[in-house]
């Protein structure tokens, strides 16, 4: 029913997808951990309470978040050709990707770090913790199935990213479906890209279930 | 040696503030088990959260060994605090880790190598006698196995003090005897001072050799265990010690009748003070008054050469004779109450 040379586009789409998904999701982290712990942090009545910290950063995250991706793309077109020489491809898809997670991931993580019973932190101090040890011995083990959790929902929320992105010349699944589906439309493609993408979206789903209950112990 | 100076702490909250902790001195000598008795909100749990600075006094001071506390930069703070160990009502134990590595965190905290870690650990679950519960997680452990964990954790780093919040609130009183026995056990064994808040005085009775009370923020009283428990002064005092009530059997109380009838025998609840002994006192009735009396309750304990308590009686006597066993009550300050008829 296909063709070797649609299934070969199929698989390289689909591979972008993956690649894109997850180097953008990893970079997400870098970037919106860090900010997310910091959020915390600085709230009221936590370790390194700052009301201005938490304020403009707070602020800051939910400037992030009110861009709609799809003009975060084109807006950030100077800053990605700064970063990555271009700004068409998997490669520079990367940048907005990643920057558009970020603030979306410090959220979740905040949230996640909130639901640390406060017990333990004030555990940590009576024992003489440092900040930095609270943070990497309490706060982020017990946080780590919900962690987990909201990495599988970022994931997912990348998988839609860049199929966004494909829109304007990202490359992956998104890509395919628009060129070959929505002006070509070629429904047989069309549909395949929207099998490919559940498929990869269930999976995420479900190994991000089975690898936060294991590490689960409450 | 730690003294606790002149603390004071108020809580503000919109429009509101609330003084936790008003002027409270209070000294604790080495080896000592000293319990801190009050009501929720008489500020217990914030003054026993001062003195290892978890909570900040507004004015005051903490001393200890020495050292003024509340002049130490944090990382001295926290070096400090490696040597007070502290156990809380709901345990606090990190759910992601064994119960090894939990008891393992404070000497992961001082950059212990494994060796030692695998020692002090093991000698650690041995004291509170969890050697097979090791490589399980807190959640399949009961309240009373958790709370052991917690206290091999605070004493993972040869704590000199060990602070107790409210650390059998959540246990039942079979756990919660088990639990105090195992601290009089470290206090003696290992010479590790302990302070303890409670608002119940049978972990008071049950461990403390010095009582401190406090109510409303202030410290009321202060002494050694039955100095507090003699002083039947002081209200709060009172309540605590008179706080269990004497509840009559289910079938004693579906015939009790509130006006004396023929052939029925007043129901008298007396209070013991340190004047008569609960013997002396029966004695007396049955050999110098010649009454007889059926025993329905007793509740004594027992201090020193004193005791202290309720006996619930039935005089079984003529009514003047009864009534002359009263008059031996008044006459020795015993405070006695007719509860009824049967």
């Amino acid at each position: 029913m296909l063709s070797d040379t649609v299934i070969a586009l199929l698989a390289k789409g689909a591979w972008e997808t993956i690649y894109m998904t997850f180097v953008s999701g990893f970079f997400g982290f870098v970037l919106g951990l860090p900010v997310g712990i910091l959020l915390f942090l600085t709230r009221k009545g936590q370790l390194l309470e700052n009301t201005v910290y938490h304020r403009t950063l707070s602020i800051l995250v939910n400037i992030f978040r009110a861009i709609p991706f799809i003009i975060l793309i084109v807006w950030m077109i100077p800053f990605t050709r700064i970063l990555a020489g271009t700004s068409i491809g998997v490669n520079a898809a990367l940048v907005p990707l990643s920057i558009g997670a970020a603030p979306f991931i410090a959220r979740l993580v905040e949230n996640s770090l909130i639901e640390v019973p406060h017990g333990l932190i004030e555990t940590a101090r009576a024992l003489g913790a440092s900040p930095f040890q609270i943070i990497r011995k309490v706060l982020l083990p017990e946080a780590l199935p919900s962690l987990i959790n909201n990495a599988t929902i970022t994931l997912i929320t990348l998988v839609g990213y860049s199929a966004m992105g494909g829109a304007v010349g990202a490359g992956g699944l998104g890509q395919v479906g628009y060129q070959y589906g929505y002006i070509g439309y070629d429904i047989v493609i069309m549909n395949t890209v929207l099998v490919l993408l559940v498929l990869l979206v269930f999976i995420i789903q479900f190994a991000g279930d089975r690898l936060s209950k294991s590490f689960d112990h409450r | 040696m730690i003294e606790i100076r002149n603390i004071s702490k108020t809580f503000h909250q919109k429009k509101q503030s609330f003084k936790a902790l008003d002027r409270v001195s209070l000294t604790i000598e080495k080896g000592d088990i000293v319990g801190i008795i009050g009501f929720s909100g008489a500020g217990k749990s914030t003054l026993i959260r001062t003195v290892n600075l978890l909570e900040r006094p507004d004015e005051g001071q903490i001393i200890i060994n020495g050292k003024d506390f509340t002049q130490l930069s944090s990382k001295q703070l926290a070096e400090e605090r490696k040597k007070i160990g502290m156990i809380f009502q709901h345990f606090n134990l990190l759910s992601s880790r064994t119960v090894f590595d939990n008891i393992a965190l404070p000497l992961e905290l001082d950059h212990a190598n494994k060796d030692q870690i695998n020692r002090k650990v093991n000698e650690l679950l041995k004291i509170v006698g969890l050697e097979d519960k090791a490589h399980d997680y807190p959640r399949s452990l009961s309240g009373g196995q958790k709370q052991r964990v917690a206290i091999a954790r605070a004493l993972a780093n040869d704590p000199h003090l060990l602070l107790c919040d409210e650390a059998t609130s959540a246990l039942d009183p079979a756990t919660t005897q088990s639990i105090l026995q195992l601290l009089r056990d470290i206090n003696q064994r290992l010479g590790i001072t302990i302070l303890l808040i409670t608002h119940e005085m049978e972990v008071i009775k049950a461990v403390c050799n010095h009582v401190a009370v406090i109510d409303k923020g202030k410290l009321l009283a202060k002494g050694t265990l039955s100095e507090i428990i003699s002083d039947r002064e002081n209200p709060v005092i009172r309540q605590f010690i008179n706080s269990d009530n004497m509840t009559l059997p289910q079938e004693l109380n579906n015939r009790l009748q509130k006006e004396p009838q023929d052939g029925l025998f007043p129901l008298v609840e007396i209070e013991l003070n340190e004047n008569i002994s609960v013997e002396e006192l029966l004695s007396t009735l049955y050999t110098q008054y010649k009454i007889p009396y059926k025993l329905l309750k007793a509740d004594v304990e027992y201090l020193g050469n004193s005791n202290f308590g309720k006996l619930l009686l039935q005089l079984q006597g003529k009514e003047d004779e009864n009534q002359q066993a009263i008059y031996y009550f008044n006459q020795n300050k015993i405070q006695n109450t007719v509860k009824g008829y049967a």
